[in-house]
């Protein structure tokens, strides 16, 4: 079978790949239906990484975070019709103590190697997840999104001290979202605030039980522990106030990508005994793990679907280009491709 | 019932000097028609995929299908005609004896030289024939036509804005395909380059799909160097 892989080539240009594959291989053919576009996926498509990074990396089809339909399984596990989400890293090894997304030899989709924009998704067996009925597939379309949030709250659990009354979780954008919904659900007796920029984003944050203008925090407001989710140039400024509203031997999960060296004050995180971990991407075990939770607790779904900021239909290259411009242009929420091309 | 026809009776005549059918050349590590018949085959709206091969080359067909593809119940193989119709017709003919056609069976027919056929323009193609009945894949002409009877002066320039080319699949009511051919006389069947104009004989409406301009059909020694050159394209990561 000759597969269409639709590649970004250039910023802002994608073109189409024909590669052939086989319904022989050992591998489950998988046809994409919704796919959400993420900040790692725009640094590229808007040429924001670094020249000998794009150099290097495109010609490359983007997107990691999809679900989509099985249509071919040789060894006849999935059902054709199962709805499933695609998991975008692949381990070549495996290791008794390091994580599959940690493993430097691990790939990993729309980074280094092709993303889910294609005709059809080949993969291994143990890549897809089944997707709950309850769940919406536009919901769907950002699982890894969810399990990249579930990964952190459990490297969290196994590594903060007992006294969690107060999270902080630093962003207001999709991943703060998340990870502030799922920290709320897994400690419902903690007290979760949100800190961010902008008003009409915290608004957004009904499940939290409190959030914070980063300029308007009282002065008296601390964190036993917190979560940095900007990324990008907020991750120092974010950094900066976590440690100064932090109390003593807290820890901080860091979540955010900046493409910049960001400064840390290691003076007060020494003062402190802070603790301070990074977390990326998620695994497997990561993905079960989301897909219970949208399948045992009912609400979740429910404000997972009030994140899904546009559905663009896309059935040529130029819908692509649209729905990333959109995506640029909008101010919250999830962009999902209808993938119709 | 829906039943794809994967056309692959022709012997290939323009390719040059070549004993193999242009179907049958390989592209990359398999045979043409085999990239095809395996993008029908991830289709589960299809009941059944009938390959319709040369007569001669039956055996051959069902040979290189069980070594790429293996045992399918969906996949047969029967004989075509000496024209293009002609083997839609003898398919029909057969599929009518197999399973006994019914009023609302579509058959979505394609050139197996057509590999780079995406699942959009499949499904797109089996929505609208369910809907309209006859349904035409085309992409909008690039270059102006230009009409001439004589071959040697114009007699006409249609607006480019009109023209369309035509590809494949093209698909069809069953039943309704079957009957207004039927009805052709022997000068009308003459005329028929292709199916949809059996529709367009008897004014009867064939909606468009969107088709690609990468639908190439491969036809020539040229067709096949940029099959394979767009292969090749591929093969980065």
């Amino acid at each position: 079978m000759i597969n269409q892989v639709y590649r970004l080539v250039a910023p802002r240009r994608f073109e189409i790949a024909y590669t052939e594959c086989s319904l022989q291989s050992s591998g489950v053919i998988v046809r994409p239906q919704y796919l959400s576009i993420c900040a790692a996926d725009q640094r590229y498509y808007t040429g924001s990484r670094a020249k000998e990074v794009l150099q290097q990396k495109l010609p490359m089809a983007l997107i990691h975070e999809a679900m989509g339909i099985v249509v071919h399984d040789p060894q006849g596990h999935w059902a054709h019709g199962t709805r499933v989400v695609l998991i975008p890293n692949h381990p070549t090894e495996s290791d008794d103590v390091v994580a599959e997304n940690y493993l430097r030899s691990s790939k990993f989709c729309s980074s280094s190697r092709d993303g889910f924009m294609q005709d059809y998704v080949v993969v291994a067996r143990d890549r897809l997840v089944e997707v709950p009925s309850c769940v919406s597939p536009t919901v769907a379309a950002f699982t890894e999104l969810v399990s990249v949030s579930t990964h952190a709250i459990d490297r969290f659990a196994v590594r903060a001290h007992e006294r969690r009354d107060v999270l902080g979780v630093w962003g207001d954008g999709n991943l703060g979202f998340i990870v502030a919904l799922l920290l709320k659900k897994q400690y419902p007796r903690s007290q979760v605030y949100v800190f961010g920029k902008t008003e009409h984003k915290l608004a957004h944050f009904s499940f939290a039980d409190g959030t914070y203008l980063i300029d308007a925090i009282p002065r008296d407001l601390t964190v036993h522990h917190a979560f940095e989710c900007t990324g990008g140039m907020g991750s120092q400024v974010a950094i900066a106030q976590i440690i100064d509203r932090i109390e003593p031997e807290g820890t901080i999960s860091l979540l955010g990508v900046s493409e910049l060296p960001v400064e840390v004050n290691t003076r007060m995180v020494l003062e402190k005994g802070l603790t301070l971990f990074g977390s990326s991407r998620s695994g497997r075990a990561d993905f079960l793990r989301a897909v219970e939770i949208l399948q045992t607790q009912a609400d979740v779904p429910q404000y997972l679907q009030t994140l899904v900021g546009t559905v663009c239909d896309v059935h040529s290259i130029q819908d692509m280009v649209n729905a990333f411009e959109t995506d640029l242009t909008t101010s919250w929420g999830k962009t999902v491709m209808a993938w119709n091309v | 019932m829906i039943y794809a026809l994967i056309l692959a009776a022709g012997k290939g005549t323009r390719m040059g000097n070549v004993d193999l059918p242009k179907q049958f050349m390989q592209l990359g590590s398999r045979p043409i028609v085999i990239h095809t018949v395996e993008k029908f085959m991830l289709h589960d709206a299809l009941d059944r995929i009938i390959v319709v091969a040369p007569q001669d080359w039956l055996q051959y067909t069902t040979d290189i299908l069980n070594r790429y593809i293996g045992h399918d119940p969906r996949l047969m193989v029967t004989a075509g005609g000496p024209d293009r119709n002609e083997s839609i017709m003898n398919a029909l003919r057969y599929v009518d004896k197999q399973f006994g056609i019914q009023a609302d069976d579509i058959v979505i027919t394609h050139d197996s030289v057509r590999p780079f056929v995406t699942r959009r323009i499949i499904e797109e193609n089996i929505q609208y024939a369910l809907e309209t009945g006859a349904v035409d894949t085309v992409i909008p002409a690039i270059d102006t036509i230009v009409k001439s009877t004589s071959g040697q002066y114009i007699d006409e320039i249609p607006y480019r804005t009109e023209m369309y080319q035509g590809q494949t699949p093209q698909s069809f009511n069953a039943r309704k395909l079957m009957h207004l051919y039927g009805e052709l006389s022997a000068e009308e069947r003459s005329t028929l380059t292709d199916a949809c104009k059996i529709f367009t004989l008897r004014q009867q409406p064939v909606r468009l799909v969107r088709g690609e301009v990468f639908n190439i059909k491969i036809t020539t020694p040229y067709d096949l160097k940029v099959a394979e050159a767009l292969l090749e394209g591929g093969t980065h990561h």
